[in-house]
């Protein structure tokens, strides 16, 4: 709290608000992108691609439920592909926006509190790409719901001995406490949006959502109190996503995947392209929307840290990986390890190690970390970087495994391709009404920033 | 007593004259008080004297009853529903059992959290008296509300609307029931 009064007098470029906002012009900058009728041509632009790829999906949906899996590129053996590649790099981008919202929340960093809610939207919509996948793949997605237990004519019941059915409970349970999260974050904006609207729709729907909110000293006691206890409830969530995530892969016996440090490796992977993805999307955003004073340099500064060292982490896992499976002595895991680096997906591999090990350490220059426009091309070549470790691991291990009888080369097809873009779409036209519809940014949180919100304390 | 009344509602410009005048009017002997902020202010809860909520309990047994849910349905499906004898397993595995039920455990429990949240605040409640108050729409903009109801023992408009003016608030006005 004292240093924040010594930023106030002395303005600098590294803070995590800058100095002169006032409980009202903080609530105005963010509830004008949401309350004004002047659309920006930025959005139009961004929603344009979002919704076009959106079209694009459900073509490619379509397509599927009429002819089949078989217009994707999955043969034996390779019947994984793209589709378990996408819900891997999905589902772990999800994962900063809860680490964000919920572990430091519990860690008290402040500066979290302006990021946080488009990193939990960001979430909310990285979940939903990701479902998708496990469910188109069914063959017969239609019979989705045959996957959780419920009393049933067929006499038959899922078995919960498999990690796939483990998955589906992580997934959906994460799906749902994180959009429980995320509206209980709104209620407050809500009821800020209600009062502030000038037309008479807008105050109805924000009024209804916003459940009467009244901002009361009670409400606002119960209110943290949740706030902490769904944090903590979250917190040990998302290290378990992920984690379940990686069993799909370590319970099997497929060489390159039966591995026990697959759950740590998994969850920092998760991190580190969730955090790519938060500063691609907050550098245009912040630029777009002149909101340099709320998400500031500082903002970056801490994520790319953040970047680089669960990239560290990465790193080290690839080589423990390779480690390993010299180590071991087992010919199949030293033969799997061999084919990633010079079989048919060598220059896969080469070019993650490139984009993931090798890139990020540009981060350790504080003024690579202090120039947004690199930051986001970094991020970028993370995000790129994280999905193509994904497809290395899915793909080489099982295009490769024991018999080399039994062996095949995955190629992808343009249904594929346009099933990958398509979430892509996806994602951008449900972030993109987001930011028009909802407050991107956190505006009672960002109050508590503030140098006038601290209480001094009487003599 | 003339025409019933919510109570009286002071505006204050900071959250440290409300938490003043919030300790002020309890001195005074008020109880039926509640304040109105733009954010959470942490002293007013000491300054209210507002009980330590139940919301922790509630949670508590949102978890325990998702983990028995999550675990007694495994049991019952593995064991007594559809048993299946594979390379002979026991049909109690309970290690394969761990994750499900930690994530029931997880979802019960937030789910616990956000209802419970909702019924100790009384929410949903699209009406309530101090939305009366035209200026109490900057309530969730930068204003700070101190409220003194008309069901205090020590209330009476004269008395307590003049007790009010006395903390140097920007406005006091009537609320309407």
């Amino acid at each position: 709290m004292a240093d924040e009064q010594q930023v106030i007098d002395k303005p600098r470029p590294r803070e995590i608000i800058a100095p002169g906002y006032t409980f009202g012009t903080v609530t105005d900058q963010i509830a004008t992108v949401v309350l004004t009728k002047k659309t920006p041509l930025f959005w139009f632009v961004g929603f344009g691609v979002g919704f076009s790829l959106l079209l694009v999906f459900l073509w490619a949906v379509v397509v599927l439920f009429a002819k089949g899996v078989g217009i994707w590129g999955i043969r034996t053996p390779v019947m994984w592909g793209f589709a378990i590649t996408n819900f891997v790099w999905w589902i772990g981008i999800g994962h900063a926006g809860t680490l964000i919202s919920a572990i430091l929340l519990l860690l008290n960093q402040r500066w979290r509190n302006s990021i946080n809610r488009f990193a939990e939207a960001m979430t909310l919509f990285a979940v939903a790409c990701a479902g998708m996948f496990p469910i188109l793949h069914l063959g017969r997605p239609w019979l989705a719901y045959w996957l959780f237990p419920y009393p049933n004519t067929m006499g038959v019941q899922p078995n919960f001995r498999s990690p796939l059915v483990w998955d589906v409970f992580a997934v959906s349970t994460y799906a749902t406490v994180s959009l429980m999260f995320w509206y209980v974050g709104l209620i407050p904006d809500l009821a800020t949006l209600r009062d502030r609207t000038a037309s008479r729709m807008p105050r109805f729907i924000y009024g209804i959502m916003a459940m009467g909110w009244r901002g009361s000293a009670r409400h606002w006691s119960v209110y943290e109190t949740a706030s902490l206890l769904l944090a903590g409830l979250a917190t040990p969530l998302v290290l378990s996503v992920h984690t379940v995530v990686s069993f799909d892969f370590t319970i099997a016996i497929v060489p390159g995947w039966h591995s026990t440090f697959f759950p740590p490796y998994f969850v920092a992977g998760a991190i580190y392209s969730g955090f790519a993805m938060v500063m691609a999307l907050a550098i245009p955003l912040r630029a777009a929307y002149g909101l340099e004073g709320l998400i500031t340099d500082k903002h970056l500064d801490n994520s790319a840290k953040v970047m680089l060292a669960t990239g560290l982490i990465v790193a080290y896992a690839y080589i423990m990986e390779a480690f390993t499976a010299w180590y071991t002595g087992n010919v199949y895991e030293h033969d799997a390890i061999w084919h990633r680096m010079t079989g048919p997906y060598k220059y896969s591999y080469w070019f993650l190690v490139t984009c993931n090990i090798i890139a990020p350490q540009f981060l350790w220059s504080k003024k690579i970390r202090s120039k947004p426009a690199l930051l986001f091309v970094s991020s970028i070549v993370v995000l790129i970087g994280m999905w193509l470790e994904r497809y290395v691991i899915i793909v080489s291990s099982l295009a490769q495994d024991f018999l080399v009888s039994s062996w095949g080369i995955f190629q992808a097809t343009r249904w594929d391709w346009a099933t990958y873009l398509g979430t892509i779409g996806l994602f951008l036209f449900l972030f993109f009404l987001f930011i028009r519809l909802l407050p991107m940014i956190s505006i009672f949180e960002v109050r508590t920033l503030l140098p006038q919100a601290k209480i001094e304390e009487e003599v | 007593m003339n025409k019933p009344i919510y109570g009286v509602i002071a505006e204050f410009d900071g959250p440290n004259e409300l938490v003043r005048a919030a300790r002020a009017a309890r001195e005074k002997g008020y109880r039926k008080l509640d304040a109105y902020t733009p954010f959470p202010v942490e002293e007013l809860t000491e300054a209210l004297h507002l009980h330590k909520n139940r919301l922790p309990l509630i949670v508590l047994i949102g978890g325990i009853l998702g983990g028995l849910t999550g675990y007694l349905l495994q049991y019952y499906v593995t064991v007594i529903y559809f048993p299946i004898n594979i390379a002979g397993r026991p049909l109690h595995s309970w290690p394969a059992y761990i994750i499900i039920t930690f994530e029931l455990t997880i979802l019960f429990a937030s789910i616990a959290s956000v209802l419970g949240l909702f019924a100790l605040c009384g929410l949903p409640m699209p009406y309530h008296p101090v939305f009366n108050v035209p200026r109490f729409a900057l309530a969730s903009r930068n204003r700070f509300f101190l409220c003194i109801e008309a069901t205090d023992p020590l209330f009476d408009i004269q008395g307590t609307c003049s007790f009010l003016e006395t903390l140097e608030p920007r406005e006091v006005s009537e609320v309407a029931p």
